[in-house]
């Protein structure tokens, strides 16, 4: 008999708008020391699954049909205080973000050990002794001390190291992982992913993870069930639906997720999820096109880089002082030196906090620098302050950033937004004109005409990212930012914005500095790649040597960490041959 | 799952109208299934109709000395058996129709109201937006300043200025002028409670990635907090306002009541309260109580329809 049984769930939504069925006749079963991965893209309805079998199903969300049975005994039907007793005591659950799932004003001491003495009836000096095993064996160094100390002391990967430990420690039979590891950087959601998997063996623990990331369910789950818009579409053991997916659903899933073992030309069959409208008639967008080619470039074109950035610093004042000794300063970029050829892409790569973002705002004028200088052209950027020429500069670098939903004005229209820049350049001579052309523009990124008079809340965040890819064409830009531009996206959006941005850097020459901690993603896309920590650049080489023969020992560490994915199905890749 | 749905919706159909779309909003949902929201507006409304068309539908025009008959003065209202036809509510003690001069009165409330609340908004928002956006030391002077407003009770501040006010301003300027000294006093006692709101707002917005795209296009930033800032922070800005609208009509009344306020010969609510104050005892009650409901009713009325805007605007609380 199956551990965990979900039997024909059906859950509905109901709002102002009518009823929304968020999942439609799933039925899972997990079995003892089974790991079950649930994937599926944003409004897929995998985190409504987990909140309904532990019942914690918010209103308006109602389970509308079938049941869930732990051990053979239904408990959806339960009363909350027993329902209670059924949470933690016998089903564990894990959430995504690690900093808020803790208690930031009590001791992780304080934490673990009520949990234990609300449901395993234990006096407090076992309770306590149990903490401790419990965080030895999630592998906390020095459990007795850092028992006592509160959640801010420990850093992110750590904090998830205790939400699983709090999980775990009324020994469990089933555990919900909502997301483990996508807050975190690779290297630890590595040691996450190998901790749960030894755990859930050795303790014969039932596992369900919920996640959109294939990396994940490749890696560690037995099984997988692959959700889409609230059915179930495919479900079987984690290598034949990853190497054999039957459904297109799947089979389109799989084709989007990026691979670092081959390069793509392109990403194909993505078009299975978001419809990208191909316009009827493309002459807006060929228009655009040719608009965009007239680009009027300053200085010569000589054999020199377009961007030169040499020994750049940045430091952040974190705490000033009138007292030089008791300021404090952090230095995100540490002498910084590349750089960029007309017409190529530059990877940078690193995990957070490695200084990524600064360099791109830096380069972007944005923020000047403590020490060190950026070249645009021979132009040292740094040292523009009349009006004018940086205008001109700032015509020729624009930028893509990460967060779709942050990015655009919300009380502009988009006819608004994407013209902004060229109405403030005078690119165009009348308003007819700059309507023309940011039509032209939209086509151009795959989004209809008809997006000109909405506001970006009517967007999903795949075309929001479209319309800031428009925004930063409409000055003409030679060189071009990406700073993380796909990571807040699903894995086929992802595939669709990288195979625009693939298309936009060929036919327009565009220079492009491409950032990402996703180093499959920075295969797709870059010609060289740099690797970043703590604010220095330690390699740089062409992307498919630093993939072959990585140098330094960071990025073999950072390359090891990957999960593989080498049995993927690769049914109609097309393969860049080395 | 929702998003999906609204997407699709998007998709299909066009953009509506301005009218359309306000009546589709959430805000106006909101608002019909409040009856508390509905009934609070329609009394704001009937008071400010009241107020604004006072001239055409007040029974009487009681800054008309010609109309007034001494021997009117101090009649009850209507239903009492002394009472005179004429007179709905009542007469006061210079024989003024009390319905008409409430009417009237309550003009001059809304109208000290109003322009006071825009007066503390104009300049609490752009202190704020400046404060917020550019940081560092100018920040830091604008917060002590407000700082230290803060630790004087704003009725204080606004019997401070008006006492300057009456000091330098020549005598027979005074009353003529005593309505602006008024909005001044009040409006100057406001606007640090617009500052603070908008700085946070601002501190939060600045650092969104749309205006780092609109300093990348190289706009100004006046500009940006103009066009990009300003329309983002406005919601909390609202809300404030219309509290505030409550509290500057209590304050005008009070400062009125205490007698820095409007002169008696044209009163407005609170001096109208004043006046009535010293008849209470000898049982002429109509004069201050007809004023004083009104007071209540109104600022009443306009706070809870700020609490409900406060909600409805608040997704925590959706």
């Amino acid at each position: 008999m199956a551990l965990l049984d979900i039997q024909d769930l059906h859950i509905e939504f109901s709002s102002r708008r009518g009823n929304v069925v968020a999942i439609q006749n799933v039925s899972l079963t997990l079995a003892k020391g089974e790991i079950l991965g649930v994937v599926g893209e944003s409004g897929a309805g995998k985190s409504t699954i987990g909140n309904a079998v532990i019942g914690l199903l918010e209103p308006p969300g109602k389970m509308t049909q079938g049941q869930v049975l732990l051990d053979g005994q239904r408990i959806d039907q339960l009363p909350a205080h027993a329902l209670r007793k059924v949470r933690g005591r016998r089903i564990g659950m894990t959430f995504q973000d690690p900093l808020t799932s803790l208690d930031p004003l009590q001791t992780i001491e304080q934490q673990l050990v009520e949990t234990m003495q609300v449901h395993l009836d234990l006096n407090a000096h076992q309770a306590r002794q149990r903490a401790i095993e419990l965080l030895d064996s999630v592998g906390i160094d020095q459990p007795e001390l850092r028992l006592g100390q509160y959640p801010h002391q420990f850093s992110g990967g750590m904090r998830q190291r205790v939400v699983i430990a709090l999980a775990l420690c009324c020994e469990p039979e089933v555990i919900i992982a909502d997301e483990p590891t996508t807050a975190l950087d690779v290297s630890i959601q590595a040691q996450i992913l190998d901790l749960l998997r030894s755990l859930c063996k050795e303790k014969q623990v039932g596992m369900i993870i919920i996640t959109h990331d294939m990396g994940v369910i490749a890696e560690i789950t037995d099984r997988v069930a692959v959700l889409y818009r609230g059915k179930l579409v495919e479900e079987g053991a984690t290598r034949q639906i990853l190497g054999q997916p039957q459904h297109l659903y799947t089979k389109s899933l799989i084709s989007a997720v990026p691979r670092a073992d081959i390069k793509l030309r392109r990403f194909p069959m993505v078009t299975y999820i978001e419809d990208v409208q191909a316009p009827a008639d493309t002459s807006g967008a060929d228009e655009a096109a040719g608009w965009l080619r007239q680009r009027r470039d300053f200085g010569a074109k000589s054999g020199q880089p377009l961007v030169q950035v040499e020994d750049l610093s940045m430091r952040f004042v974190l705490r000033n002082s009138f007292i030089p000794s008791r300021r404090i300063t952090m230095e995100a970029v540490k002498h910084v030196s590349f750089a960029l050829q007309e017409g190529e892409v530059f990877g940078l790569v690193g995990e957070s906090g490695s200084g990524k973002s600064t360099i791109a705002r830096l380069i972007a004028g944005l923020y000047s620098p403590s020490q060190g200088r950026v070249s645009f052209d021979g132009v040292n950027v740094s040292m523009l302050n009349d009006r004018k020429t940086l205008n001109a500069f700032r015509r020729q670098i624009q930028m893509v950033f990460q967060d779709p939903f942050s990015s655009l004005n919300p009380r502009m229209r988009i006819l608004d937004i994407v013209a902004e820049p060229i109405r403030f350049h005078g690119l165009a001579a009348t308003e007819a004109e700059v309507r023309r052309i940011v039509a032209g523009l939209l086509d151009y990124v795959g989004l209809g005409e008809r997006a000109l008079l909405r506001f970006p809340h009517e967007f999903s965040g795949g075309q929001r990212q479209r319309i800031c890819i428009a925004r930063a064409l409409a000055t003409r830009p030679r060189f071009l930012i990406c700073d993380e531009p796909t990571s807040a996206l699903d894995v086929s959006i992802q595939a669709q914005i990288l195979n625009l941005l693939k298309d936009l850097q060929e036919e327009l020459g565009l220079t492009m500095l491409f950032i990402s901690h996703d180093l499959p993603v920075i295969r797709q896309m870059c010609d060289r790649v740099g690797v970043m920590r703590h604010g220095e650049l330690l390699e740089v080489a062409p992307t498919e040597t630093l993939f072959a023969e990585p140098e330094h020992e960071y990025t073999r560490h950072l390359l090891s960490l990957m999960p593989s994915m080498d049995y993927l199905s690769r049914e109609g890749l097309e393969v860049v041959e080395r | 799952m929702t998003q999906n749905a609204e997407q699709a919706r998007s998709a299909t159909t066009a953009s509506p109208g301005l009218l359309a779309r306000a009546y589709q909003s959430d805000l106006f949902y909101s608002f019909i299934h409040s009856p508390t929201a509905i009934i609070s507006a329609i009394v704001a409304i009937a008071i400010i109709i009241g107020a604004v068309f006072a001239p055409l539908i007040a029974p009487h025009d009681p800054f008309n000395l010609a109309t007034l008959d001494l021997l009117d003065a101090n009649l009850p209202p209507i239903w009492n058996p002394e009472g005179d036809a004429r007179f709905l509510l009542g007469t006061d003690d210079q024989g003024r129709d009390l319905l008409s001069t409430i009417m009237y009165g309550s003009r001059i409330s809304l109208l000290v109201g109003f322009a006071s609340v825009l007066f503390s908004l104009i300049i609490g928002v752009s202190l704020g937006l400046i404060s917020g956006y550019v940081g560092g030391r100018t920040d830091s002077i604008i917060m002590r300043i407000a700082d230290v407003q803060l630790s004087f009770p704003a009725i204080l501040i606004a019997l401070l200025i008006d006492g300057i006010a009456r000091g330098l301003l020549p005598r027979d300027l005074h009353d003529t002028l005593a309505l602006y000294v008024l909005i001044f006093a009040i409006g100057i006692s406001g606007w640090v409670q617009y500052a603070r709101t908008v700085r946070g707002a601002t501190m939060v917005e600045r650092n969104k990635e749309y205006v780092q795209a609109a300093r990348l296009i190289g706009i100004r930033p006046f500009t940006i907090l103009r066009r990009h800032i300003l329309p983002n922070v406005m919601g909390p800005v609202l809300v404030i306002a219309t509290i505030h609208l409550a509290i500057a009509i209590i304050t005008e009344a009070t400062l009125s009541f205490l007698g820095v306020g409007i002169p008696p010969t044209t009163p407005s609510l609170g001096t109208l309260i004043r006046i009535g104050n010293s008849y209470l005892f000898s049982g002429e009650w109509w004069i201050s109580i007809f004023p004083g409901v009104t007071l209540v009713l109104l600022a009443l009325s306009v706070n809870l329809l700020g609490d409900w805007l406060r909600d409805a605007l608040n997704p925590k609380l959706r």
